[in-house]
């Protein structure tokens, strides 16, 4: 299937569906482009003006833009610790011969079937709710005063309800990653007279190594444009202790009808998705080499 | 020292039982071969002797102490895998350190060790090279360092050449047999092919399911073998059987010929036969010859033989060389 002809043909073949791709990225992207440098807000009809740099002047310049940047920082490295240091524990659990392990490891994942907006509105109403919820109850039972997630705690609570989603994702990676691991190396490791923590740290880790990217990777993708989880449990706030990049977005473009100034924070969040996928191949991207 | 003893051993797994019981005494220093078909549990008392596999009942001596219950690391056996079970992230310097760093062995001992150890097994120029990066055969000289330099009192080999093409399958042989002599150390050896087995051993265990059916030096399984399995699964080509006629001697169900003990002869002899295929190997030649009413027999023959397919053939063999096996497969004497 390698000649000339067959070639030629699998590229013709392949090129509308690249064409249409090309086309649903580049359309969008240059609309936002061309956008974000005019003065287009949707309550102030007319003439909409070149104003050249001035979108991105206000969106940078905005004290709420360092702290939801900071904020979004904080979002992906928190959820990223705490999936990848709770998936290896949990593949690591999962990957035990128990009873009924088959049907285990499907209702490990259930948390990852249910949609962001429901998920975030159970963990707000049924467990989080300072009056009513699951949380609220234990702390009064044990004799504290109950917390009210997300006045006290904003951001990290919406960590914990990111991390519940995410955890299964991980887990399941990690362990179809440990269940590669050849068996032998472990008996010859139990010969060499390595224990269990010898055995975590120098073998099954280092086997890990490029689940574990592949993990950081999809996941820091998805975690910078955490958006509906913020929408219905602290709506940014209180102020904009939990307010990220893609939520600020929404407030200016949505909230206070200003395209430009929205299009200027897309342009940003662009940039700065690519500056962490630069970074992050250049730190890890090693790891999946060869 | 490392003489092992095993004493009335059995291994279940579940329900089904791969092992009966068995005994078997392999003394200090002495290279043994464990050869079976596949299946035949001779791995699964090899890894019962490391410690990876509960044994189901009986006792594991190890130079005269008990050591059924005892962890793997504490047995002070080494294991080379089949599959070498090298740490894949690790240089060739560190898998060879691994067992002795787990031993909180001093670093400068652990350095001179390991250029030791390079140096019989002609691995220092590829001490700071991972194992992907190194050929079958050295990759098999690494999991040899990495056992040699924790000084065991016994070598386990579970297949180790069995990944390996068949002329570095000829090296390797030899330099395991020459390591043997060197470091003077017992050695337990598994293997599905009996040319290894011939080629190395002091003794041979042959295995079938699940029991030894002999224990003996090479020649003498090859000369005296106790049954039809053992005489069948030791020398290549395989010893030919032929079902004795009725008449002669009620006991005798069948006689094993080896091919190299039948002669050919164009005027005269026991059999009749039609030469079929023949393998021309250049030092030697072997026939399949098809003797009427009685199957296919193996004939090895100089490597100029003269026949051609389809020629006749007259066969006979020395009374001497002659096998005879009862109707239950024993020898009879």
């Amino acid at each position: 299937m390698a000649t000339t002809n067959s070639r030629t043909l699998a590229r013709l073949m392949l090129l509308p569906s690249v064409i249409l791709l090309l086309a649903w990225m580049i359309v969008p992207l240059c609309m936002t482009l061309y956008f974000s440098f005019i003065d287009y807000n949707l309550l102030v009809p007319g003439e909409k003006e070149f104003v050249g740099f001035l979108n991105y002047e206000f969106f940078l310049t905005d004290p709420a833009f360092f702290e939801s940047f900071f904020n979004t920082l904080y979002l992906v490295t928190g959820v990223l610790l705490i999936t990848i240091c709770g998936g290896i524990g949990l593949a690591i659990l999962l990957d035990q011969a128990i009873w009924g392990r088959n049907y285990v490891r499907i209702m490990v994942l259930a948390p990852f079937f249910v949609m962001p907006t429901v998920s975030a509105l159970v963990w707000k109403n049924m467990l989080m709710n300072p009056v009513n919820g699951l949380f609220a109850h234990f702390a009064i039972w044990l004799g504290f005063e109950p917390i009210d997630f997300f006045a006290q705690i904003p951001l990290l609570s919406i960590i914990i309800i990111v991390s519940w989603q995410w955890l299964p994702f991980a887990a399941l990676i990690l362990l179809t990653a440990i269940q590669s691991l050849d068996r032998e190396q472990l008996e010859a490791a139990d010969l060499d007279g390595a224990g269990p923590f010898s055995k975590f740290f120098y073998i099954v880790l280092p086997h890990l190594s490029r689940a574990v990217t592949a993990v950081i990777l999809i996941e820091t993708i998805f975690l910078l444009s955490i958006f509906a989880e913020i929408l219905v449990t602290t709506s940014g706030g209180p102020g904009y202790s939990s307010t990220n990049i893609t939520y600020l977005i929404y407030t200016q473009s949505l909230l206070q009808f200003d395209v430009g100034g929205g299009s200027a924070g897309g342009i940003v969040a662009v940039i700065i998705a690519n500056i962490v996928a630069i970074f992050l191949m250049r730190l890890i991207g090693k790891n999946l080499e060869g | 020292m490392g003489s092992i003893t095993l004493k009335q051993v059995t291994k279940n797994f579940d329900e089904v039982n791969v092992i009966k019981p068995l005994d078997l005494e392999i003394k200090d220093g002495e290279f043994i071969v464990f050869v079976g078909p596949s299946g035949c549990g001779k791995s699964t008392l090899l890894r019962m002797i490391a410690g990876l596999e509960d044994t189901t009942s009986g006792n594991i001596e190890i130079d005269g102490v008990d050591a059924t219950k005892t962890p793997p690391a504490k047995r002070g056996l080494a294991m080379v895998f089949q599959s070498y079970a090298l740490y894949p992230h690790m240089t060739v310097r560190n898998n060879i350190a691994f067992p002795l760093k787990r031993a909180k062995v001093s670093p400068a001992e652990i350095e001179s060790k390991i250029a030791n150890a390079a140096k019989i097994l002609n691995l220092t120029d590829y001490l700071d090279r991972k194992p992907g990066q190194l050929s079958g055969g050295q990759r098999q000289r690494v999991a040899i360092g990495r056992a040699i330099v924790r000084q065991p009192s016994a070598f386990l080999f579970d297949e180790p050449l069995s990944n390996l093409d068949a002329s570095l399958r000829v090296n390797m042989r030899l330099e395991i047999s020459e390591l043997h002599k060197s470091l003077a150390t017992t050695m337990i050896y598994v293997t599905h092919d009996q040319v290894e087995a011939m080629t190395m051993a002091d003794r041979i265990a042959v295995f079938n399911a699940g029991i030894i059916e002999q224990v003996g030096t090479p020649l003498e399984l090859y000369k005296k073998p106790v049954n039809k399995f053992v005489a069948g699964f030791i020398g290549s080509p395989k010893m030919n059987f032929i079902d004795a006629p009725q008449n002669e001697n009620a006991n005798v169900s069948c006689i094993g010929i080896r091919p190299e003990h039948l002669t050919l002869s164009t005027e005269q002899g026991t059999w009749t036969g039609t030469v079929g295929v023949i393998e021309h190997l250049g030092s030697e030649s072997f026939l399949h010859i098809n003797i009427e009413g009685k199957g296919t027999v193996t004939v090895k023959a100089d490597g100029d033989c003269p026949l051609k397919y389809g020629d006749s053939i007259f066969l006979s063999a020395p009374t001497d060389k002659i096998l005879k096996f009862d109707k239950d497969g024993l020898t009879i004497r």
